[in-house]
């Protein structure tokens, strides 16, 4: 099994750790994984992404061309995504920010209205983790209690208790939606 | 018989290859006796610049590193940090420190760097030829200004002290010179007290030392001496510029 | 902070600080750096990690700035790095002639981006023949590891300070701005230095316990003098590309044709072999790990019994040029290059592979 992920919306939706969160989980799980973040100059109003490669076997190439699932946080992030998915993929996709259906007929769509949720749990900054909450819910490419017990402590440490509880609540939220 | 006068530990018995009139063999002695009088020789690391004094090895009976031009005060921090036991000794021309280093030395002295820097100022480049230097006297010709330093086209003499004296990692800043007796013992003073503070780690600590190229001047050594008491020492100050242990 | 480096267990980290971490655990006591991308973690990494050590860390005023108090370091004898991306590098290249000349032990690391000039910040490997090469001016040799992932960034830094030790000269680790950028799992593995490595106490400056003064010096005017200590670094450089080539070789025993790649491009290229044996062709993967010195002999000894290979490379054709003199006209070298941040997709490889294997005996297949 080798899945390629692709985590993309604006700067500050907390998408590189969306996908460090991947990353470490699937290095808990005794899994192969590479993460590679979209680096460069500052870019406003852009698109920011990474990609999370998450495999049982080495892994070669760790770039991403055709990702088996994508987590789309914002518009221009599907826009600019949409075509790569490898058919029989995955778009997963914020259906609060964006307001248009997914063009494709050959792939699996899962929409997440991961700001409402987010707001219905505390703070709308929680969409990433309703986001994959959902993601890994419903493809299982790692366990939703690997990130819960393990990986947001590792990769949130500083973060205050309150930020935290938030984030285990819209993790499983989000993972509510795939059950 | 009393001995009164003996060649210093820190200098090797040998004959300066520099020209009637360079003030090269005085800064160098000067240097050395003070190595001798703080007991450094031992852990002393002189700097040979590129330059005429790029042979300072030759001279100087303590450890020497040659530096790339201009590099000399990065090369000072490089082991002044790794070993401060170590006493570093940099020893640069107006060209090195003052054209092709300025960096390196601005950002030295801000840092406060703990390590001495004897600054030759001859308002000249002696090794490549007698071409213009930052320090280079307005109105006065070298090769690559043949009718004497036009400020339009070439800028004016570059006072290093006064330049350095905003910078607060500086700890001492000094000019002398060595074309007389009395300034030959000021100037050994000055560069007595850049010792004292850098042994006692207070940090960036220069003295430059106003000195004749009679070659590349075009002059003989009494003229050179007679030019650089008039027209450098006019332009270049003598004196103390900042002393971080000198009471208010 | 220091005791929470987990040593001996497997981390998630970036590349950039991995080499910084592995530099940390390899006693490296200075580091000085100049911030550029896609390097600039390496370089906040260590503003960190050596002040808690009690180590020096300084931020320079230029990559001049940086290498030069590595060669007074050097000289004083202590382990220290400095670390940049491509333009920084050539203006480091002035120090790096120095440090090789007057034989002085330095680590340095190269996050390559694209170039000439300004360039942008994406990974490349155009950096090849400056790091190859020597890189500044005059007869010189850097030693150049290529690592292909996080692991072998960690190791080989490690290993670079103790060969660069071992062999008192300039030795560097050439990667890119993915390998810099992505996280992998590694093992931090628990420093162990070569067994043997020589004292520095019959050179370095500044010690008390040398009795005669000591000189470092790049300045030999005499002709002879200055011939015959850059002949003693040759003699050397024999000695280290005998001692230290390092290469990997894969699936290379029935191959009818080889790729050659080395950093991420290896890997891009690896994903490629084994989709073209799924669909049916031989293909083989040679990685040089070492690039200076460059796996000469093994691979002319591939050209024997291979009638193909293909280069794959982050820069026009420059290691191309080295398989090509390594194997002569014993084997048809292809060359896939991209340049400037493009990244060769794994089918644009496989469909190279099968232009290769189907070109006339006169031709050599190249992507541009």
């Amino acid at each position: 099994m080798t899945q390629k992920i692709r985590c993309a919306g604006f700067g500050g939706q907390g998408i590189v750790l969306m996908g460090r969160l991947i990353a470490y989980s699937a290095m808990v799980e005794d899994k192969h994984t590479t993460f590679f973040p979209q680096y460069g100059a500052a870019m406003r109003g852009g698109t920011a992404n990474c990609s999370v490669i998450v495999a049982d076997c080495d892994i070669a190439a760790p770039t991403v061309e055709e990702p088996d699932v994508v987590l789309i946080m914002n518009g221009p992030s599907l826009d600019k995504f949409e075509d790569t998915v490898k058919p029989g993929g995955w778009i997963f996709y914020n259906t609060s920010l964006i307001d248009r259906e997914v063009k494709r007929d050959d792939v699996n769509v899962f929409k997440v209205a991961a700001n409402e949720i987010a707001d219905e749990v505390g703070s709308s900054r929680s969409a990433n983790m309703v986001m994959l909450g959902a993601f890994v819910a419903k493809l299982r490419t790692i366990e939703l209690d690997t990130l819960l017990t393990r990986s947001l402590d590792a990769q949130m440490h500083g973060k205050s208790e309150r930020v935290m509880e938030l984030n285990r609540k819209a993790l499983k939220r989000g993972a509510s939606l795939a059950e | 018989m009393e001995k009164v006068f003996a060649m210093p530990e820190a200098m090797k018995d040998a004959k300066t290859l520099y020209c009637p009139g360079c003030g090269h063999g005085v800064a160098h002695r000067i240097v050395a006796e003070l190595v001798d009088e703080f007991g450094l020789r031992e852990k002393a690391i002189g700097i040979a610049p590129v330059g005429c004094s790029v042979f300072a090895d030759l001279y100087w009976n303590f450890d020497v590193i040659s530096a790339a031009h201009g590099r000399a005060a990065a090369v000072a921090t490089g082991m002044s940090r790794a070993k401060p036991d170590c006493f570093v000794i940099s020893y640069q021309g107006d060209g090195d420190l003052a054209a092709i280093g300025t960096a390196e030395t601005v950002h030295a002295a801000n840092r406060g760097e703990n390590f001495v820097t004897v600054f030759i100022n001859n308002a000249i480049y002696g090794m490549t030829g007698g071409q213009m230097a930052p320090t280079t006297l307005v109105g006065q010709p070298s090769t690559t200004c043949q009718l004497g330093r036009d400020p339009s086209i070439a800028g004016y003499p570059i006072r290093v002290c006064e330049l350095l004296q905003t910078l607060g990692g500086v700890a001492y800043l000094a000019r002398g010179s060595v074309d007389s007796p009395k300034n030959v013992m000021a100037t050994k003073k000055y560069l007595r007290k850049a010792f004292q503070l850098v042994l006692d780690k207070k940090g960036y600590s220069l003295v430059e030392i106003v000195s004749p190229c009679p070659t590349n001047w075009g002059m003989n050594p009494p003229e050179a001496m007679k030019w650089l008491k008039d027209k450098m020492l006019d332009h270049y100050e003598l004196g103390v510029f900042k002393d971080i242990t000198a009471e208010s | 902070m220091s005791e929470k480096i987990p040593i001996g267990e497997k981390v998630l980290m970036k590349g950039n600080e991995a080499m910084g971490e592995a530099a940390v655990q390899a006693g490296c006591m200075a580091y000085y750096g100049y911030p550029i991308t896609p390097q600039n973690e390496l370089t906040a990494y260590m503003s960190r990690r050596m002040l808690e050590e009690g180590r020096i860390f300084i931020q320079t005023e230029s990559e001049i700035g940086a290498i030069n108090m590595c060669y007074g370091t050097a000289a004083v004898g202590e382990r220290c790095m400095t670390s940049s991306s491509s333009p920084g590098m050539s203006l480091k290249q002035e120090g790096i002639s120095y440090i090789a000349s007057a034989s002085l032990p330095v680590f340095f690391v190269n996050v390559n981006r694209g170039g000439p000039g300004l360039g942008n910040i994406a990974p490349a490997q155009s950096d090849y023949f400056q790091s190859t090469r020597g890189g500044g001016h005059g007869d010189y040799r850097v030693i150049v590891f290529g690592p292909t992932n996080v692991q072998e960034l960690y190791d080989f830094t490690m290993l670079g300070f103790d060969v660069a030790d071992k062999y008192r000269m300039p030795t560097m680790i050439l990667a890119d701005g993915i390998l810099g950028q992505m996280m992998e799992p590694l093992v931090l593995h628990e420093y162990k230095p070569l067994p043997d490595l020589p004292s520095k106490a019959d050179w370095r400056l500044g010690d008390p316990a040398t009795k005669d003064p000591l000189l470092v010096t790049s300045l030999v005017l005499d002709v002879p003098g200055m011939e015959q200590r850059n002949l003693d670094l040759f003699h050397k450089y024999e000695e280290i590309t005998k001692n230290e080539t390092r290469y990997e070789e894969v699936d290379t025993d029935d191959a009818d044709i080889v790729l050659v790649a080395y950093g991420t491009c290896a890997r891009i290229a690896r994903s490629a072999m084994e989709q073209a044996r799924e669909e049916g062709m031989k293909v083989g993967l040679f990685r040089p790990i070492t690039l200076w010195p460059f796996p000469s002999d093994p691979l002319s000894k591939l050209a024997d019994r291979v009638e193909h290979m293909l280069v794959v490379e982050l820069s026009l054709g420059q290691m191309w040029e080295d398989v090509r003199l390594a194997t002569g006209l014993k084997t048809k070298v292809h060359l896939h290059g991209r340049t400037a941040g493009g990244i060769p997709g794994q089918a644009d490889i496989v469909e190279h592979l099968q232009k290769a294997l189907d070109s006339k005996s006169d031709e050599i297949v190249r992507n541009f």
